[in-house]
């Protein structure tokens, strides 16, 4: 059988074309990055209530996007919530002990995502440490309550 | 009252009969394809290979292409209108993308493949019975299994999963095109918010994973169609109806099954 | 001189290809049995398809290294007869030995070695028609040895030429007349120089100069290389000028056999009906059916009477 060399070529770009559309996908779609995971530190925060925070969120300093949630179980010793966040090594031992996390949501029905903002203690969290200083979710449901029940009250 | 009783009989022996039939042929069709699949590849085998793709591969990425540009690009349309209700317009990346990779293009291509590539198959196959060109390969002392349907099962196996990572690129940058260029979406959070939302694990390989669930099961009905049917014109015209039908319901059905396996949380 | 040239290619033509073959250590069974030990065993032969019965304990021995001719009315089952011996189709009782190797009883491996030493001619021809004329006879070559492509090139310039059709070569088989495709079938039958040649009406559709050729070939064929032919045909005097050995078919069982002379004088009506091609006689030339009278007269009659 003769193999024609065009076709061969063809075959060819159609099969890297599949490689490059899977790179594609992985790098700028689910925004893979190619970096090691080295390149990430630890922390620790608890929150009475998540709300609909889920893992892989957006955690962010001052908008900018830092790290992610990286996993969420429930402390039992507490009964509150207790989410791993991973952040860029760029940040290790330059956040105060005093840092604290809050969960935000972008937009009135957006995703929920973690906000960090910096105190001034001179200490410095370090890998595997915990903030203690957190804010929980806003749950609207909450909010309608305590509203509706301020109004019976006045 | 007797004759009415046999009659009822004749219908379930006619039932029986039927099961019976089905049955049959799905043995058949699994020996059929262990015997075809399990294969020495071969220098011969490798070229064989090759010319298969360029038919199955290749030649569908066209078809496969244009309808995945437009199928982005009315998901973005139809999700732009829908979430500018809610003022979250910036999720349209994430709707356009995790529809695409995880239902859309996985089932639209094996669908189009199905009707590209697997009718061609099956005819191909079925005219090559008709024409005993099958038998007088086997009198060569060559195995039409290893020669004429392993190389097309194969180039089925390979060519649909890479068809529909075509798909969903073509269809995520058509999303763009509408909502970013046209719609006015900012381009950031199109990206990120898709970025954000899109596991490579659990929605990209998960839809690769029914890629190539559906291109195993597509390539296996219509190579069997063709290698099964009765070797007449209308032998052929009827496998060829059949491999379409069969084809679509499996990876629809399919689809469900696997849906519920990987995201409905079972 | 030129035509000189190519006649004598012609005639040594078998000889060259084997002797071509067998250098390149290509396996060449050259029998040495006695040729009196028969090749092929056919013994008790039943098969049907549906309800129609096709053989009714059909017995048959061809002998190595002869050509044997099988002959029948049309659609008595003589091309059933040969798949059934190239083990396509599953006989329902009887075997079929060939070489001592019950056929029906091989593993698919072991079939398919066999296979390798014969040739079929299908009726239909069954040319590949995705590869070309050449490629169609080079594929035996190509799938089952390693001769360099220069070897197999030459090899297949050889069959076609005997064939008539070396300038046919890079046609695709749609764009051969029938006569043509079954003579590059037939060169591509005999491309691997095989042991035994099943011919399904190899003269169907020939000119009489082709014919002619093909009956010196298939002649030629056998004597050089000494192999065993089965040539189905209903040419009668192209097959009697060929045959060794004859073999008369019809209903479902053997009616005569023996050699063109015996055959030839052989009283029986059956057999002189089929010999000499007269229309009426014991063999029907009608598939079994009503009378015409009743079929076609029967549906009016019927009418009128309701
Ligand atoms: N695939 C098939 N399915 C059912 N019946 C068949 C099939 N092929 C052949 N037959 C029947 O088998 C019988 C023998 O057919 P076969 O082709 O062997 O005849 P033949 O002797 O070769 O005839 P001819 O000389 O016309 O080629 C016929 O009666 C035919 O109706
Ligand atoms: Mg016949």
């Amino acid at each position: 059988m003769k193999r024609s060399k065009t076709m061969e070529f063809g075959v060819g770009l159609f099969m890297l074309a599949g490689i490059v559309g899977l790179v594609f996908l992985g790098l700028r779609v689910s925004g893979l990055t190619l970096s090691a995971p080295s390149d990430t530190f630890r922390l620790e925060a608890n929150f009475a209530n998540i709300g609909g925070l889920k893992p892989r969120a957006r955690v962010t300093m001052a908008g900018v996007t830092v790290g992610r949630v990286e996993a969420i179980e429930l402390d039992t010793e507490w009964y509150d919530a207790r989410v791993t966040l991973s952040l860029n090594s760029e940040l290790e031992g330059q956040l105060s002990q005093d840092t604290t996390a809050a969960i935000l949501t972008a937009g009135l029905l957006g995703e929920q995502y973690i906000g960090l903002s910096v105190g001034g203690a001179p200490e410095m969290l370090q890998e595997g440490d915990v903030i203690r200083d957190t804010q929980s979710a806003l749950v609207l449901e909450e909010l309608i309550q305590q509203f509706v029940s301020n109004m019976v009250s006045n | 009252m007797q004759s009415k009783f046999s009659h009822y009989a004749a219908r379930v022996i006619g039932l029986g009969r039927k099961g019976c039939d089905v049955v049959e042929a799905l043995g058949r069709a699994t020996v059929f394809l262990a015997q075809s699949a399990v294969g020495v590849p071969s220098r011969e085998g490798w070229s064989l290979w090759l010319r298969q793709m360029h038919f199955v591969g290749v030649l569908s990425l066209a078809i496969v292409l244009v309808s995945g540009l437009f199928i982005g690009m009315v998901l973005a349309l139809q999700g732009y209108t829908i979430l500018v209700d809610f003022g979250a317009e910036q999720a349209l990346g994430q709707m356009v993308a995790l529809s695409l990779l995880r239902e859309l293009a996985p089932v639209v291509a094996a669908l189009l493949f199905a009707g590209r590539a697997g009718s061609a198959l099956t005819a191909e196959i079925g005219l090559m019975k008709a024409t005993e060109q099958l038998t007088s390969m086997e009198m060569i002392g060559v195995d039409p299994l290893r020669r004429v349907v392993a190389p097309r099962l194969w180039a089925g196996f390979v060519a649909l999963p890479i068809l529909t990572v075509g798909f969903s690129v073509v269809g995520i940058w058509g999303g763009y095109l509408v909502g970013v260029e046209w719609l006015g979406v900012f381009e950031g959070s199109y990206w990120s918010n898709m970025q954000a939302s899109v596991s490579f694990i659990d929605d990209i390989g998960n839809g690769m994973i029914k890629s190539v669930v559906f291109a195993l099961v597509v390539t296996w009905i219509a190579v069997f169609q063709g290698y099964d049917l009765v070797p007449t014109s209308e032998g052929i015209s009827r496998a060829t109806t059949r491999t379409v039908v069969y084809s679509s319901l499996a990876v629809l059905g399919l689809d469900f099954v696997l849906t519920a396996v990987m995201f409905g949380g079972l | 001189m030129f035509d000189n040239i190519s006649k004598t290619l012609f005639f040594k033509l078998p000889a060259l290809s084997r002797f071509i073959l067998t250098r390149f250590g290509i396996e060449m069974k050259v029998n040495q049995h006695m040729t009196d030990v028969p090749f092929i065993q056919v013994e008790d032969i039943h098969f049907s398809r549906g309800d129609n019965d096709i053989f009714r304990g059909v017995s048959m021995i061809i002998p190595r290294g002869k050509v044997t001719a099988i002959m029948g009315p049309s659609g008595t089952g003589k091309t059933t007869l040969l798949k059934l011996i190239g083990g396509q189709l599953t006989p329902d009782r009887g075997r079929i030995l060939i070489d001592g190797q019950d056929v029906h009883r091989l593993s698919r491996k072991a079939l398919f070695a066999l296979r390798k030493r014969m040739g079929m001619l299908f009726q239909s021809g069954a040319l590949f028609s995705d590869l070309d004329v050449f490629e169609n006879v080079a594929f035996p070559l190509r799938v089952h040895t390693d001769l360099p492509d220069t070897m197999i090139r030459d090899l297949v310039l050889l069959k076609l030429q005997a064939v008539g059709l070396r300038g046919a070569r890079h046609l695709t088989p749609a764009e051969l007349s029938g006569g043509m495709a079954r003579r590059v079938a037939l060169a591509r039958a005999v491309a691997l120089d095989p042991e035994l040649i099943l011919y399904d009406e190899p003269f169907v559709g020939q000119d009489p100069i082709s014919m002619g050729v093909l009956v010196q070939l298939i002649k030629r064929l056998n004597q050089a290389l000494s192999l065993t032919s089965v040539v189905v045909s209903h040419d009668i005097k192209e097959t009697l000028s060929i045959a060794d050995y004859l073999y008369l078919i019809a209903d479902g069982q053997v009616v005569a056999h023996g050699s063109p002379s015996t055959l030839e004088v052989n009283q029986d009506p059956r057999v002189s009906q089929f010999m000499h091609g007269e229309p009426d006689g014991p063999v029907p030339f009608h598939y079994p059916a009503e009378t015409l009278y009743r079929d076609i007269l029967g549906h009016d009659l019927a009418i009128k009477a309701g």
